[in-house]
């Protein structure tokens, strides 16, 4: 598996993707930094980490989705390399307009950071094999701006071609109808506020993130 | 030559920093106020031959978010 975690300047989550990709993986990614103007070759799979690139200035994920390398991300993902968008990842994504919607201010106001219950909605899709369709995971959170929001035309699109991946079992943010995470329409994009990175081992508290990861492999590996 | 880029939420969307300072304003005893909306003022100074139009694909590019916001460009004094 030959993977990359993608670094901005203001991610903070990128180094425990790095070690979650590494320990799921067997096989460490290559960091690449946002102004790198190509990616690795033969890349199985890429991450755009969490934390507040450029300060979350004018929107979360508006300056870093116009970074040199997202090209290549872009590129990437219209071929079919998977991609996986965690918190300002998933931001980035939307922004990037690899993903649709928008993920504005919490409704609360407030910054939440805990663990929530998410129900897995399609575990049909590349990232999502391993788990059970229907069942709850408990992954942490941490934003400030998660709220998610499309209009109804498109939501409606999304809840039926599959695309809403994972909901929240409680209200968290503001979301429209409680989504917590996406997939393209290719399959191959997930963007989502959880950090499945953070429930990798259990000394996180947690390890159901974990299957998410093993599952990008073992698709991969099938496909192969 | 200066332009002024008000972008706003588009109607419909949850302005959330809007109800909590509207919030403030009823709690500091201004009766009257029906709806507080939050959006941004960006100043651009740009050369003579910059057009609007040019300006326009900035805003749908980078300045605003399409998916929740509007955007209006004014020729600043």
């Amino acid at each position: 598996m030959n993977s990359a975690v993608i670094t901005f300047p203001g991610s903070n989550c990128d180094r425990d993707m790095m070690v979650a990709l590494r320990d799921v993986f067997g096989k460490a990614p290559t960091q690449v930094w946002h102004r790198d103007t190509a990616l690795p070759d033969n890349l199985d799979f890429i991450a755009l980490p969490g934390g507040f690139s450029y300060g979350d200035y004018l929107r979360s994920g508006a300056m870093a989705a116009n970074s040199p390398i997202m090209r290549e991300v872009k590129a990437a993902a219209e071929r079919g390399v998977p991609v996986l968008g965690v918190c300002n990842g998933f931001q980035v994504l939307t922004e990037a307009g690899l993903l649709p919607g928008a993920l504005m201010r919490n409704a609360g106001q407030h910054f939440v950071c805990r663990d929530v219950a998410l129900k897995v909605e399609n575990a049909q899709t590349l990232f999502t094999a391993a788990y059970d369709a229907g069942e709850t995971i408990t992954i942490p959170v941490a934003h400030h701006d998660g709220n998610y929001f499309a209009d109804e035309a498109t939501l409606d699109a999304l809840e039926g071609e599959g695309r809403v991946v994972f909901r929240y079992t409680q209200a968290t943010n503001g979301s429209r109808r409680d989504i917590a995470g996406i997939v393209s329409a290719g399959g191959n994009v997930l963007g989502m506020m959880p950090h499945p990175e953070r429930a990798i081992d259990p000394a996180h508290g947690g390890t159901e993130g974990r299957r998410l990861f093993q599952a990008v492999m073992e698709g991969l590996a099938a496909t192969a | 030559m200066k332009k002024r880029i008000f972008v706003t939420l588009k109607p419909g969307v949850l302005d959330p920093q809007g109800r909590a300072v509207h919030h403030a304003l009823d709690g500091l005893g201004y009766a009257g106020v029906n709806d507080v909306r939050i959006g941004r003022l960006i100043e651009l100074d740009v050369a003579d031959d910059v057009s609007d139009e040019t300006i326009a694909e900035m805003c749908e590019k980078l300045l605003a978010n399409m998916v929740i916001e509007n955007y209006r460009i004014e020729d600043a004094a």
